[in-house]
């Protein structure tokens, strides 16, 4: 019967699906009718042959890892696909030849841009915020996932989510928010897949069998939560046509532009903070083998971070339309917010108090020490740049994109990382990751590479700014824009490197990832101690040449 | 008297009087003495969350491995 139902379901899906990819009004919205007609007729046939079949019995007892194990790979998938748009980029904007003549209107800057942030953000850290929630929550509840394979429709309705969105960058659907990009149909799909996760969530968090919600627990519930209440507000929206892409924006000048970055800033508060803290609050106790440095504090620290950080958005508006009072009130709020955020960094760092020599040994307790230091670096260098004459200086120029590299590539990159080998061995049962060496590796390759790319995206940002504001001695600006252009070319190539550092960094990860998966056992020992195989007489030991 | 006007004069006196009480609330909860050992049992939640798996390395073990579903004891 249920099978009926969903059959149904699915050819009606495949019908409205081929009608919209036939007749739709512009070329994403029929690109987007095939894709999902693709996946539903899939769907049916999947379904249609699975009627009727026996089900395996589960056994309720266990862990669902399943998901996690997807998520960890798509987790690496998108990391690695972002990376790379995202180094594309900085080299579009170092030598804009490479916006090609042959990939127009489809590869250049302007499309490909929201295509990395959405990759990056949504993709990547999305993917590993799903699976590092559904991993911890049932480790830190004793209890198994609730919803049974409710779970696989958040994790691949997510996934169609992702290609729905980046398709729809390059085929010119937008509504042109910032990190809110998709047009109103993938942002019900969205709206839809979200409320599933948090259903799957807290049901596991009421079927606990601890009697206290852990910390990390509150910290990825505040993330669901907020997430779809900012998600639904900021995407108000009529569309022009039910068979097009196109759609309005409920909210018109500077409600719509505050809307706007009440949800952009809290993307950054809830997404990439309130539910990365979480993955710190598990993973951080976890390696270093000790409790949380202090409960009290973690406490506090959380509700001051979520009373705060919903009121800082203005600070993106300085100098705008936006009344004064308003613009004051999200500078001082992001001033105060440096505290909490203080708070969760110094919680984290302190848990390693008498456990700091696993830095020197432990790559993955190093990846999660950096990523820290990052945090703190980049919820002091916010507050700062929130500061109405700082920004003044800062706004619109690259110091912005520094900082939000340091915290993005630094902060939530780091820690996935951390995550990505953590969760790995466990989660297909092998003893260590394959190669410790290639970790070390990783590490250094993604530091050197933030750090290029941080350090040019100051020097630049501080040079831009304050050639903007030159002027000589009868009032005249000195500079014109393009001036400012040509001398920042040598900090564009600075930043291209830096990507390609890390994105070398995330590629030897996925070999790493590779090898331990597929069960490869590596020989450690030092070559002078190895038994040579029998039948093979050993060589004679050399004499050094002296 | 006006939506707006309304909503602001209510946002910026009773509403911002009971959040900035429910704040103080949460720092009192937090440092409540008697509440210490219930701190403590949630602090090592995460650290007694393992159990004893299957490695499937065992000599008898007849434990097969699927790419994706890991390690499935048969």
């Amino acid at each position: 019967m249920a099978d009926a139902l969903k059959l149904t379901a699915l050819g009606l899906v495949a019908l409205i699906a081929a009608y919209a990819a036939d007749q739709g009004n512009d070329i994403a919205f029929r690109v987007h009718g095939f894709i999902i007609l693709l996946v539903a007729a899939g769907l049916f046939i999947w379904t249609l042959r699975g009627t009727d079949e026996p089900r395996p019995s589960v056994a309720m007892g266990d862990y669902m890892d399943g998901p996690v194990r997807a998520g960890v790979i798509a987790t690496a998938f998108w990391g690695m696909a972002g990376l790379a748009v995202g180094t594309l980029i900085a080299f579009q904007l170092a030598f804009p030849a490479l916006n090609f003549e042959w990939a127009q209107p489809f590869g250049n800057f302007g499309r490909l841009r929201p295509l990395h942030t959405s990759a990056v953000i949504f993709a990547f850290g999305g993917n590993a915020l799903i699976a590092s929630s559904i991993y911890i929550v049932q480790r830190t509840s004793r209890t198994r996932l609730f919803g049974g394979n409710l779970v696989w429709f958040v994790f691949w309705g997510y996934q169609l989510f992702i290609v729905l969105a980046a398709t729809g960058y390059l085929l010119g659907a937008t509504q042109s928010k910032e990190y809110a990009e998709p047009e109103w149909y993938v942002d019900i799909w969205l709206t839809i897949i979200w409320v599933a996760y948090l259903v799957v969530f807290l049901g596991t968090i009421i079927n606990r069998r601890e009697r206290h919600i852990y910390v990390a627990n509150w910290f990825f519930l505040a993330f669901i939560i907020t997430v779809a209440m900012l998600h639904v507000v900021n995407n108000l929206a009529v569309p022009v046509s039910i068979w097009g892409s196109k759609s309005v924006q409920l909210f018109a000048g500077v409600q719509d532009a505050m809307t706007q970055w009440w949800y952009g800033h809290n993307a950054v508060g809830f997404f990439l903070t309130a539910g990365f803290l979480g993955m710190m609050y598990y993973y951080v106790p976890k390696q270093a083998n000790r409790p949380v440095y202090s409960y009290k504090l973690s406490i506090v620290h959380f509700w001051a971070l979520i009373f705060l950080y919903i009121w800082a958005g203005p600070h993106h508006l300085h100098y705008t339309a936006l009344p004064d009072w308003a613009s004051t009130l999200g500078m001082v709020f992001s001033v105060i917010l440096w505290m909490p955020s203080w708070a969760g960094m110094m919680n984290g760092l302190m848990t390693l108090n008498g456990a700091w020599d696993k830095i020197r040994t432990d790559p993955i307790i190093r990846f999660l020490v950096a990523s820290l230091a990052f945090y703190g670096m980049a919820t002091f260098e916010g507050p700062m740049m929130s500061i109405r004459a700082v920004n003044s200086l800062s706004h619109y120029t690259d110091w912005t994109v520094g900082h939000v590299h340091s915290g993005a590539l630094g902060w939530n990159g780091m820690i996935i990382f951390a995550m990505i080998y953590f969760l790995t061995p466990r989660l297909w049962n092998r003893g260590a990751m394959y190669s410790t060496a290639a970790m070390n590796w990783h590490f250094w390759l993604a530091m050197i590479g933030i750090v290029l790319y941080a350090a040019s995206m100051w020097v630049t940002g501080i040079m831009e700014g304050l050639m903007w504001r030159e002027v000589d001695d009868q009032g005249f600006l000195v500079n014109s824009f393009a001036d400012t252009v040509s001398a920042k070319f040598p900090m564009y190539v600075v930043r291209g490197l830096g990507g390609v550092l890390y994105l070398a960094g995330a590629g030897i990860m996925c070999w790493n990832m590779w090898m331990t998966i597929r069960g490869y056992a590596r020989v450690n020992q030092p070559v002078s101690q190895m038994t040579p195989p029998a039948g093979e007489t050993s060589a004679p030991a050399a004499t050094p040449a002296e | 008297m006006e939506t707006y006007t309304f909503l602001r004069e209510f946002a910026d006196s009773w509403f911002l009087v009971v959040l900035f009480g429910f704040f103080i609330g949460v720092w009192i909860f937090a440092f409540w003495p008697s509440l210490q050992p219930a701190r403590d049992d949630a602090a090592s939640i995460p650290l007694r969350d393992d159990k004893a798996k299957c490695t499937g390395s065992c000599e008898s073990c007849k434990a097969k491995f699927d790419f994706m579903k890991g390690l499935e004891n048969g």
